[in-house]
């Protein structure tokens, strides 16, 4: 097939549950591809020589390659290339903001002037993972001889499941430790289920646990162990601790019973499956649910409203559509379940009954100025223009702060100015010698491709200090 | 999984269990807590540690039947396991050389008050100790407290032991007969918490509370356990537990603990019957 054929191919559309039925289940909204699905989307990509998709990517996946296996039908192959470089593809085929990465320099997105028409390169990868998966193919790859070093990994999120599969492969001990009784840190509680089925990642621990790695749950560092205890123990560690705190507004009634944070509105929902009448753990079930802010969480929690019952879930956002940071994908899920989107408002004032219960919110009208130094226009208020809205739920989903247990228990680490440990940009290792950071911890909050990639390169650092202090022990 | 080593009932409803929990037991310090999830469909509930043994690797948990969940571990017999404890989570309380000082108990509150004030005694403070419970079948570890405490004072709301009375006349009787305090502790139920604390600030008495707010992971994730203490948003689970009694915003606090009240009432009386059931099946049989 030549280029010019290839470039006439359309999208290959992934099925999905059907919105009016959706909304009343927590199972995930799209199907996936079918092998024929996922070949017809394969024979789009033109395996450019310059491979500006792998430019894009984080983890720096050979995603020509890997589509390449998947149009000869080599699915073993495909799977095994992205591997490689991504321990954990069943998750960031789904969660990934390709449109921002691999998928947004794609030659056949620039070529139809659309990054919509790019190569789906997500749902290939996610096809590629799930039929490892459900076909029971997972390779156990070779485990380079031992080398005596044990590295402890503190968190089990994507930077710390990265961590620990690149440097059991490559012969060292690693131990994970959890604060949760449940492994896979945000991609567990945080990312519903409807978006991210955790038996997924469930699974990619289960294989960690084969290759080696010891998980342990219910260990929270700074406290059941201290970080001094664990340097003494182990050769290197790795800080992966992940997000903390939620930020809230700061306006008046936010301490009104019925305001969450989305942080624990999800983890109510996710962790501790309050949407199932079987779980102990109670949420409060709004029948009209506002949400605050504009990002993926966002989505997510407005999501979660309508499926544990609410008749009517909003999005109350200061700035424009535009400059909304949720994904395209996750912005379209929501618009097609029915969340309505209240765009230029900003809320002035959660308010409430007499009982101390939400009633509503008092709402300021935006306009949009100058750009400011995020390089998105400033929200500016139109003074005089306020409205009330009702709500009985209200969800804060403005971001976090990085989690501040480890930095309490390490005062020799260096904090940035949002509480995110301070590390080498290349090594990430901090200014105390064997420790090392990524992720949310590092970041604030950011993506499960970006912890990966800081994990990545944490890994790789590790490896090179502990085979250095190999040849000086041995010498 | 932990395994439970020693069951015994402290008073009515009141059941003291000591939990093989070696990480928590040897990194424990008075005033923190652990979060225990009974099952694996249980919810995540915040415990205090009322006395911990690290050369068996031990902690002692007092659990009360308030709920679904606490009547639920109530059920586990020694040899029985609790499927997660993680901890010890929250700051210890802040011990040194006070002078005198006041420790206040009420209800269950007196589980985690008995390390605290052994603490204070280790630290050469004298320590006054006052005890209350609605009634005496539901006073705990008074001989615990007695043994650490130069002056132990026990009041109940109908009289049945010691002075009938709040733990408030108490402390007021002690401050107006011109006994000296240098700082005082409060916990238990949080409208005792407030009266006490308002009390002791009409006094001049420092006092710090052991808050026991709504809590999820207890590691600085959720922010679940939000209080407001002098204006200021703080988190119980990482600032806290134990904060400024003077600064707190109590009807705030207790507000909020009531925020699922009728689904944790439906809770516990759907695990009555279901219980009662299962009895009855039992005894059929």
């Amino acid at each position: 097939m030549n280029a010019a054929t290839r470039l006439k191919l359309p999208p290959v559309v992934m099925p999905e549950q059907d919105p009016a039925e959706r909304v009343h289940n927590v199972r995930e909204v799209p199907f996936g591809f079918t092998p024929a699905m996922a070949v017809q989307e394969a024979q789009r990509c033109l395996q450019c020589t310059n491979q500006p998709c792998v430019e894009g990517c984080p983890v720096g996946v050979r995603i020509p390659d890997f589509i390449q296996a998947i149009e000869s039908g080599d699915y073993l192959a495909g799977i095994g290339i992205i591997k490689q470089t991504n321990l954990l593809p069943a998750v960031c085929g789904r969660v990934c903001p390709q449109e921002e990465q691999c998928q947004k320099d794609c030659t056949v997105g620039i070529a139809h002037g659309d990054v919509g028409q790019a190569v789906q390169i997500g749902k290939l990868e996610r096809f590629l993972a799930d039929w490892e998966r459900e076909n029971h193919a997972a390779v156990i790859p070779q485990i380079a001889p031992s080398t005596g070093k044990r590295v402890a990994v503190i968190g089990s999120g994507p930077a710390g499941l990265t961590v620990a599969g690149d440097l059991i492969k490559l012969g060292h001990a690693v131990t994970v430790f959890e604060a949760l009784h449940m492994p896979g840190g945000v991609l567990g509680y945080g990312i519903p289920e409807f978006r991210l089925p955790k038996e997924i990642v469930y699974a990619e621990v289960a294989y960690l646990t084969r290759l080696g790695v010891d998980f342990r749950y219910n260990t929270v560092i700074g406290k059941s162990l201290t970080v001094d205890e664990v340097r003494r123990d182990y050769d290197a560690v790795f800080i992966g601790s992940g997000a903390g705190l939620p930020n809230f507004l700061g306006i008046p009634g936010e301490s009104l019973l019925g305001v969450y944070s989305a942080n624990e509105y999800l983890t109510r929902a996710n962790l501790m499956h309050a949407y199932d009448e079987n779980s102990d753990t109670p949420i409060l079930h709004g029948k009209s649910v506002a949400v605050l802010g504009g990002g993926n969480v966002a989505m997510d929690s407005a999501r979660t409203a309508l499926r544990l019952g609410a008749h009517r879930a909003m999005v109350i956002y200061r700035r424009s559509e535009e400059e909304m940071p949720a994904r395209k994908e996750e912005y379209r899920h929501a618009v097609q379940e029915g969340v309505e989107f209240h765009f230029l408002q900003n809320p002035l004032e959660v308010l409430g009954n007499p009982e101390g219960w939400v009633t509503g919110l008092t709402l300021q009208e935006m306009e949009l100025g100058e750009p400011d130094e995020s390089g998105r226009r400033r929200p500016l208020p139109i003074p005089g223009q306020t409205s009330h809205t009702l709500a009985d739920i209200v969800v804060v989903a403005i971001g976090n702060n990085p989690n501040p247990l480890i930095p309490a228990a390490l005062p020799s680490l260096q904090m940035n100015r949002h509480g995110g440990i301070i590390t080498d940009e290349e090594t990430m290792e901090t200014p105390i010698p064997g420790v090392f950071a990524g992720g949310d911890i590092v970041l604030g909050a950011a993506t499960v491709i970006l912890a990966m990639g800081q994990g990545r390169k944490a890994a790789h650092a590790i490896h090179a200090l502990l085979m250095r202090t190999t040849e000086i022990a041995s010498n | 999984m932990n395994t439970i080593c020693t069951r015994e009932e402290l008073g009515r409803n009141v059941v003291r269990y000591v939990v093989d929990a070696p990480l928590v037991a040897t990194h424990r310090k008075p005033g923190q807590f652990v979060i225990v999830r009974v099952t694996d469909h249980g919810e995540r509930i915040p415990l205090t540690i009322a006395d911990a043994n690290p050369e068996m690797g031990t902690i002692s948990l007092i659990v009360q039947s308030v709920g679904k969940t606490t009547r639920e571990m109530a059920m586990l017999r020694s040899g029985d396991t609790i499927h997660d404890i993680v901890g010890p989570l929250g700051r210890p309380t802040h011990i040194e050389q006070f002078g005198s000082v006041l420790c206040v108990g009420g209800g269950i509150g007196i589980a985690p008050l008995y390390p605290i004030a052994k603490g204070m005694k280790e630290a050469h403070n004298h320590v006054i100790t006052v005890l209350g419970a609605r009634t005496h079948d539901l006073l705990i570890l008074e001989d615990d407290l007695r043994t650490v405490s130069d002056e132990l004072i026990v009041t109940t709301d109908d009289g049945s032991y010691g002075a009938k009375g709040l733990v408030t006349d108490a402390i007021r009787s002690l401050v107006n007969g011109g006994t000296h305090i240098d700082q005082a502790i409060v916990i238990g139920p949080p409208l005792m918490m407030k009266f006490t604390s308002l009390l002791t600030n009409e006094f001049g008495i420092p006092t710090i509370a052991s808050l026991n707010p709504i809590m999820i992971d207890g590691t600085g994730m959720c922010g679940g356990c939000r209080v407001t203490v002098g204006g200021e948003m703080k988190f119980a689970c990482v600032d806290g537990p134990e904060f400024d009694a003077h600064k707190v915003d109590w009807d705030s606090m207790i507000r909020r603990l009531g925020t699922y009240r009728t689904a944790e009432q439906q809770a516990a009386e759907r695990y009555d019957h279901e219980c009662r059931i299962s009895l009855d099946a039992a005894e059929a049989r």
